[in-house]
């Protein structure tokens, strides 16, 4: 079975939990705070551990040295870069997707090997889709004479 | 000389006043509206407010010219390994230093190649450990990058190397004997120089082998 770590459990780590889970793979979640486990739901059958991502020995603990995979998804920007670069380079796993919500710094570091997701830019592009969508034209287009 | 510093704390703030008393030029980056007010009358348009893991902010701050040298040194590891970061592979800043607030994140400095680091908590123990040496070795000096480390022994009357020559010591591979502090002077070590007690030596090693170095040269 594929092992898969997802390093802070708000609402959308638990929820990559939760679909990895239902996919086969064998989940471990990692939240500072244990009232999160709440969000797995009643009977979340994976592990999950109380502590900080960035220490090596809770890291070990929550088997990192056999994961195929791990999530960063807490709430802070420089503290899921910072794990994201020490999982990819301490124990060589390839396969580590970084939530980093400022445009900026997730292109900054996609762009250093880093698989950075940037749920800001998604909105923004989704978003001016579905202004779009609504099929509103300006009478006077910006910039027409 | 062009410097940013990153976090105005109080080591921030400090390191500040003393580089504009000097008369270099300064930028100071802090984040917290009510520090940066009181950074602001102290210091004028020296500071700046901002979130300096933004690269909008830092290149408002002159990330770009670039400057000589940028010093984080807020109060959280992660942000000042970003704020190095983004200086050193975004803009070519050829000088960062560091502050690690937690020794524990040391390690990750390292690996992440920031290898100009300031941990406040470690000199301090190094200090304790000077004063009160735990299992007779003094640790002096780390380089970390290098893989070295320099320490300082001192041999006492049952120590399994008093009495010998430097040359008949089984000495664990990667270690050597550099000097021999006695009566107030310092003798280079040599393979005949003798051990006495009282003597105090300094060693470089490989980090790992102080526990093989303790046993030969003073406890069996």
């Amino acid at each position: 079975m594929l092992n898969a770590l997802v390093i802070g459990c708000g609402r959308v780590g638990s929820s990559i939990a939760l679909q990895l889970h239902q996919e086969g793979w064998d989940v471990t979640v990692v939240d500072e705070n244990e009232d999160a486990l709440s969000r797995l739901g009643e009977n979340w059958p994976g592990a999950f551990i109380v502590g900080h991502g960035m220490d090596a020995q809770l890291l070990r603990e929550a088997g990192i040295e056999e994961a195929d995979a791990v999530v960063v998804a807490t709430d802070g920007d420089n503290t899921n870069i910072v794990i994201g670069q020490v999982v990819q380079k301490r124990y060589g796993i390839e396969c580590v997707v970084v939530r980093v919500l400022d445009p900026l710094r997730a292109d900054f570091y996609a762009k250093r090997g880093m698989r950075t997701v940037c749920p800001t830019q998604t909105a923004v592009s989704v978003m001016t889709d579905a202004v779009r969508a609504c099929d509103i034209r300006p009478l006077e287009p910006t910039g027409a004479a | 000389m062009y410097v940013i510093v990153a976090g105005g704390g109080k080591v921030g703030k400090s390191v500040t006043r003393s580089l504009v008393d000097m008369g270099h030029e300064v930028t100071l980056v802090e984040q917290r509206r009510d520090r940066y007010t009181q950074l602001e009358e102290d210091f004028g348009h020296v500071a700046m407010i901002g979130d300096a893991t933004e690269i909008g902010v830092l290149e408002r701050a002159g990330i770009a010219r670039p400057p000589d040298l940028v010093l984080a040194v807020t109060g959280d590891d992660e942000d000042n390994l970003v704020i190095s970061q983004i200086a050193r592979e975004g803009y070519g800043v050829e000088k960062v230093v560091a502050r690690v607030n937690d020794p524990r994140n040391q390690q990750h400095f390292d690996l992440l190649g920031i290898t100009q680091t300031i941990c406040a908590t470690s000199g301090i123990l190094g200090l304790v450990e000077h004063e009160v040496p735990e299992h007779g070795l003094i640790r002096l000096l780390e380089l970390r990058r290098e893989g070295l480390e320099v320490v300082e022994v001192q041999v006492e009357p049952d120590s399994p190397s008093a009495g010998k020559m430097i040359g008949e010591l089984d000495l664990p591979d990667g270690s050597r004997l550099i000097s021999v502090m006695r009566d107030g002077r310092a003798l280079v070590a040599v393979g005949s120089t003798v051990l006495t007690p009282g003597d105090q030596l300094l060693a470089i090693l490989q980090p790992g082998k102080e526990d093989e170095l303790r046993k030969v040269l003073i406890r069996a």
